[in-house]
């Protein structure tokens, strides 16, 4: 019972960081002026078009599948896998579970494999490839680190050492509703929901900002209409007002 | 500066990722701005004493000035796209000259001071503390970065190299380290009217010549109006586009394009320039200063529209920041774009048979083109995304029998830069300059081969200077490079309007 009350305390307190520090970065991003127009031309011209494109650069990664080829790919398998593996994961919050969710999970196995192999792709780049390996800091190695072995617990617990799934549900279900259960005393789940949080809790410092970062991308998001409307900020409108003669 | 003796790269036709070299370009650093190049654009004479404090708190007025800035710094994951993508990288071997790098110069600093990790665990995450090998390497590699936003068409968030590359210079000139070449520039702007410093009556005596020269050579008055209150068209232009080769057949070409269409037009004495460095030093001040004398010339001599000539970065300036710097135009004729480029007007004549032009004037050439950087990815022509690659290329087909385009991944908005863009086009970088060339010598280099190209056009004052600097030191003609109005003003059909 305390193993439960301790993950049920830190899942808290990891939720509340993840919400909490990422929402104070989006709210800098968004009150911080874009005093001109920057977007990286041919760009859209209409709000519709700066929709698709956003749609592109975030589902099909479109600017990196221009850049590197191999980079993409394993890019793409990661994030995608991930995005399965953690729609799976929702049948131990839901019950019943949802129909969709029954339906994905044998995608949703497939995309832990899928991470797991692109993470390792990625991680190899670092190693092999002299431009990759002269950028990358302590901290690129150990995110890729602890993705992989996220990824690696999880499909242990899944293909090897199985846990007791019913008092695991009860344990996320009773998070939900601020009803602390028992949580197995498997080491392996232990791991894993241990890097679980000490990722949704760096998450606010460190580069996995860049989820919320790309939607205030000036040069993705900003149309290309400048001669057409006028765009200023405040600060900026000041400088021009002074030279006015 | 001692000269830094360095060898001409291999050209190859296909471009080689060349393996790191570290510290390949470290010696590479432009001349310091003096106090008398500093002053006047609002910068410190010198090293200020607290320099640190005043780095840091520039930074931090910039992180709350612009988004691009937190949102660039935060966003990149490392993943490497960027890496193979900088003509001064693949010219260089230098890594800090890999965008992703040249970011981190300043990206380790903001992580040090505005971010959580940074100071509680510097090491891990690669921030360090603000020194003065850091503003050395600011100064060195903020000075080999052209801002010429090709790193930004790869990467997955759409980090612009370029805005962190104005931040740094931001910050330098603020705690008294500018560049000379171009805050000595900015002044004279700001003093004189132009880049060159060319004053009033210079001006009058060089178009003059023109006049002559052009009526001489084809016998039909051609004028070059300086200062005519009433005109329709204020052109703006480069100023090197009043006596530098071969941007002057530019300025020619434009002024037979307005002749023939019977377009009255004129140049201001007042505001003679089109380029505005002040992008160049990330200034929002210098760059709105530089900007409003064009306002003002417009409004004294009571135009209805205005016209841009060959110039990139100024393009970018005018096309993408006019209307915020010195806008609304709403004292110019809402019938025509504001501001216009020379290449659309000249275009949207050709569309309404207003020009005729005679391709057989050129048939002595086989031509290719040159996307410019800032024409490619900071603005647009005509009404479609895209058009600044279409229309240009449309009035060199119109002029010209023989038309080659470069490799795909070197044209359009993969175009690569002249190496001299970005406030670099200065001797004291000639190596810089030279390497940086290299992808755009080796697609040309290509097509010299594979099709026989004899010259290449260009948009912009910037690559016609920069390539007909180096072209040479890879042994290819300085007189390869012309204006797309050259190719124009020698295939435009006189024909007298009775």
């Amino acid at each position: 019972m305390i193993l439960g009350t301790v993950y049920a305390f830190l899942f808290l307190v990891a939720v509340f960081c993840l919400v909490v520090g990422v929402a104070l970065r989006v709210i800098r991003y968004s009150r911080t002026p874009v005093p001109l127009v920057i977007p990286t031309t041919p760009a859209p011209t209409t709000t519709r078009g700066v929709v698709a494109l956003m749609f592109r650069e975030v589902v099909l990664f479109e600017s990196l599948f221009k850049g590197s080829k191999w980079t993409w790919l394993f890019g793409w398998l990661f994030h995608f896998g991930l995005v399965v593996a953690l729609l799976r994961h929702l049948r131990y919050f839901t019950e019943p579970v949802w129909q969709w969710v029954e339906v994905i999970q044998w995608v949703g196995l497939y995309g832990g494999g899928v991470m797991l192999f692109g993470l390792l792709g990625l991680w190899a780049r670092r190693f092999l490839v002299d431009r990759v390996r002269y950028i990358s800091a302590p901290s690129d190695h150990l995110m890729l680190a602890l993705l992989v072995a996220i990824a690696g617990s999880g499909l242990a617990i899944k293909y090897g050492v199985h846990t007791d799934i019913v008092a695991l549900k009860a344990f996320t279900r009773g998070l939900l509703v601020f009803d602390w259960q028992p949580l197995p005393a498997e080491p392996l789940l232990l791991i894993h929901l241990t890097l679980v949080i000490f990722l949704m809790v760096i998450f606010p410092f460190s580069k996995l900002l860049h989820a919320p970062g790309i939607f205030f991308s000036p040069t993705l998001t900003m149309k290309d209409t400048p001669r057409e409307k006028r765009h200023s900020a405040p600060w900026a409108d000041e400088i021009n007002r002074s030279t006015l003669r | 500066m001692a000269k830094h003796e360095f060898s001409i790269p291999v050209v190859k036709s296909t471009l080689e990722i060349p393996p790191i070299q570290p510290g390949a370009m470290a010696h590479s650093s432009p001349f310091v701005a003096k106090a008398e190049h500093q002053q006047p654009l609002g910068f410190p004479g010198e090293l200020v004493d607290n320099w640190k404090s005043v780095a840091i708190d520039k930074m931090e007025e910039l992180l709350g000035k612009y988004r691009a800035l937190p949102v660039f710094l935060d966003s990149c994951v490392k993943c490497g796209a960027c890496t193979d993508k900088c003509h001064y990288y693949l010219g260089t071997g230098d890594p800090k000259n890999m965008p992703v790098a040249r970011q981190d110069l300043l990206r380790s600093v903001y992580r040090r001071y505005f971010t959580v990790a940074g100071k509680y665990f510097p090491k891990l995450v690669g921030a360090v503390e603000l020194t003065e090998e850091v503003i050395d390497d600011w100064y060195r590699y903020y000075h080999q970065c052209s801002e010429c936003r090709r790193c930004s068409v790869y990467c997955p968030f759409g980090i612009d190299t370029a805005e962190i590359t104005m931040a740094g210079r931001e910050i330098l000139a603020s705690i008294g380290v500018g560049q000379k070449y171009a805050n000595e520039i900015i002044g004279k702007v700001h003093k004189i009217g132009n880049n060159l410093g060319l004053p009033g009556p210079a001006l009058i005596n060089t178009l003059e010549g023109l006049e002559e020269e052009v009526e001489e050579e084809i016998n039909v008055p051609v004028k070059f109006p300086l200062d005519q209150v009433g005109a329709d068209v204020l052109l703006v232009t480069p100023s090197a586009d009043f006596f530098a080769e071969p941007h002057v057949d530019g300025l020619i070409g434009y002024a037979k394009v307005f002749h023939q269409a019977g377009i009255s037009w004129t140049l201001s004495s007042y505001a003679s320039e089109a380029a505005n460095f002040g992008i160049f030093i990330g200034n929002y001040e210098n760059m709105q200063k530089v900007a409003e004398r064009i306002r003002q010339a417009a409004i004294d001599l009571g135009v209805k529209r205005i016209v841009v000539g060959e110039c990139g970065h100024a393009w970018r300036v005018a096309y993408s920041f006019w209307n915020t710097l010195i806008g609304p135009f709403d004292f110019l004729d809402p019938a025509y774009p504001t501001p216009q480029h020379i290449c659309e007007l000249t275009y949207d004549l050709l569309q309404q048979g207003q020009l005729k032009l005679d391709p057989a004037q050129n048939d002595d050439k086989v031509v290719t083109f040159h996307d410019s950087c800032n024409v490619s990815r900071g603005s647009r022509m005509g009404d479609t995304p895209g058009g600044q690659f279409t229309i240009p290329r449309a009035l060199i087909r119109s002029a010209c029998s023989h038309f080659v385009d470069m490799a795909p991944e070197t044209t359009h908005e993969h175009t690569f830069c002249c190496g001299g863009g970005g406030g670099l086009l200065t001797d004291d970088l000639l190596e810089l300059r030279v390497k940086g060339a290299l992808p755009r010598v080796s697609a040309l280099k290509r097509v010299i081969e594979e099709d026989g190209v004899t010259h290449m056009a260009a948009i912009c004052a910037i690559c016609k200077s920069q390539f007909s600097k180096v072209l040479p030191e890879y042994g290819m003609g300085m007189d390869m490079v012309v204006s797309v109005h050259q190719l124009i003003g020698d295939a435009l059909v006189f024909e007298s309007a009775q």
